[in-house]
């Protein structure tokens, strides 16, 4: 079952995420994928990662789907113009690469390039309309294709965004433009994500929770500081600060946080930053 | 205006390496006002310069470097000056380097980076407020620019990089632009304004019309 069938059926939704190396060494990467297998109903590959010059997402989805796995192909605007964009979905989907999901992309200057020139030709809601417009056999300004594109088209939002009003009035957008799910920014205050999940229910499109997997205490303080929209509440921080086996605890909050998430949205997006070989422990903690 | 920031004296000095001898010119209009080019600043360089080795053979402040004219009969006056010199150095925006250049046959080096056309549209100071992108959305963004005041040029709504502070998380010194564009459009009740979903700029209308791009406008060059 692909992503799309899987969101359109009731089961509760697992996507992933790797990252590819910078670099040509994808085995490790490959090998972190194929611990997925079965477990997963899609893993994302992002698109340089924090702005960081790696091997492209394009390429590590087609080795995915080589092997019978379902790669979702992050796509953002930071790097690429309006051209390059529209030419790699065509790639894409002559690759028989169906899932992407579009993004505005981190700024140029936090990676380790900061000396490129940051693009951002099209934005996260006009790339959506650009690959609806491919779909309709047309590129973005209206000349023929020869051969339409297929996608299933995904979007991110930011639950925790200051304010959340204007992150979902951006979300509306983005459903107006073709977007078919949400992979949300990591969750970890359950009481704001529930009030979240009930605004955003009339818009009746799926949305899966994230989840980061926190490594250490230092980390859950520095991302509930620095990373905007992300709030660790100080019990958790707590937990892991106390933490005999640190990636026991972490295992075990992940885990509790999916089963806490069940009732309220349609799944998760399990982002491990470097922990990838330890999801299928949560997903079997939390009994997926 | 155009804002430019004097590049750092190292970086001057590595552009005039094996030119002994300068003419300074300075600048009286932005620059002056933009405090890079006025005569204190062209007697500072004079000093560096001279404590680096080199033979400052004379300097001038012209009204405004952008101006061939005015640059003209500015050198002309100082021609002796101009003529003992290896090279000018200009400490203008990068349109008074290219005045210079066109009306010297000396090798003009930049002494600043141009940053900004400033308030070229305008005596607002402090801020870049116009990025003379020809494809003027302000009336959807409740009269805030999204190209200068946010990074990624976004024109659908913000990015989900707004700080707790509502500052921008490409840098924390800046408030968010999309932030601000919403608390305007909630305070004037036009909140329905971020539903609409904005065309991509179209980057072609940032050439300017051909006309302007020619420069036989101006009545120095036609008299060439």
């Amino acid at each position: 079952m692909g992503l799309q069938e899987s969101l359109a059926s009731d089961k509760f939704v697992v996507t992933s995420e790797i990252s590819p190396p910078k670099g040509t060494g994808v085995e490790e990467i490959l090998a972190n994928a194929e611990l997925l297998r079965g477990r997963v109903d899609g893993i994302n590959v992002s698109d340089l990662r924090s702005s960081i010059m790696r091997l492209g997402s394009l390429a590590v989805c087609h080795l995915l789907q080589e092997k019978g796995l379902e790669p979702i192909l992050q796509m953002t605007c930071r790097d690429r113009n309006r051209l390059a964009l529209q030419a790699d979905l065509l790639s894409a989907a002559v690759l028989g690469i169906k899932n992407v999901l579009a993004l505005t992309g981190d700024y140029a200057s936090l990676g380790d390039h900061p000396q490129a020139k940051p693009v951002f030709d099209l934005d996260s809601v006009s790339l959506i309309r650009v690959i609806k417009k491919l779909e309709a056999g047309t590129d973005m300004v209206g000349n023929a294709l020869s051969g339409r594109p297929k996608f299933f088209v995904g979007a991110v939002v930011n639950p925790g965004g200051n304010p959340v009003e204007a992150q979902i009035i951006k979300m509306e957008k983005k459903i107006r433009a073709g977007a078919s799910f949400f992979q949300a920014q990591a969750v970890y205050d359950i009481g704001a994500f529930e009030k979240f999940m009930k605004r955003v229910a009339p818009l009746k499109v799926p949305v899966l929770a994230g989840i980061i997997p926190l490594k250490s205490a230092g980390m859950a303080r520095f991302m509930s500081k620095n990373v905007a929209g992300v709030f660790v509440p100080e019990l958790l921080i707590q937990k892991m600060a106390k933490a005999e086996d640190r990636v026991k605890t972490s295992i075990e909050i992940a885990a509790d946080l999916i089963k806490e998430l069940k009732g309220m949205c349609q799944g998760v997006h399990i982002m491990p930053i470097g922990w990838e070989s330890k999801v299928p422990a949560v997903l079997d903690a939390a009994n997926l | 205006m155009f804002l430019a920031q004097q590049k750092p004296l190292e970086e001057i000095l590595k552009s005039l390496v094996g030119k002994k001898n300068i003419f300074i010119l300075g600048c009286n209009g932005c620059a002056e006002a933009g405090g890079t080019a006025g005569e204190p600043q062209v007697l500072e360089m004079r000093r560096a310069l001279e404590r680096a080795g080199k033979e400052i053979t004379g300097f001038s402040v012209v009204g405004f470097l952008c101006q061939k004219t005015l640059v003209q009969s500015s050198l002309q006056g100082k021609a002796q000056e101009v003529a003992a010199a290896d090279s000018i150095l200009a400490m203008s925006c990068g349109v008074g380097v290219q005045t210079v250049a066109a009306v010297s046959d000396k090798i003009t080096h930049p002494a600043c980076n141009t940053i900004s056309l400033g308030k070229i549209c305008g005596e607002w100071n402090v801020f870049e407020r116009c990025r003379v992108c020809g494809d003027c959305v302000l009336d959807l963004t409740g009269g805030i620019c999204p190209l200068t005041a946010c990074p990624k040029f976004l024109l659908n709504g913000t990015c989900g990089g707004t700080t707790k502070e509502g500052k921008c998380e490409v840098d924390p010194e800046i408030s968010c632009g999309w932030l601000l564009i919403y608390e305007r459009l909630k305070k004037l009740g036009q909140l329905e304004k971020l539903q609409q979903i904005n065309e991509p700029e179209d980057h072609s209308k940032m050439l300017p019309p051909k006309g302007l791009l020619l420069s036989g406008r101006c009545p120095v060059e036609r008299g060439k």
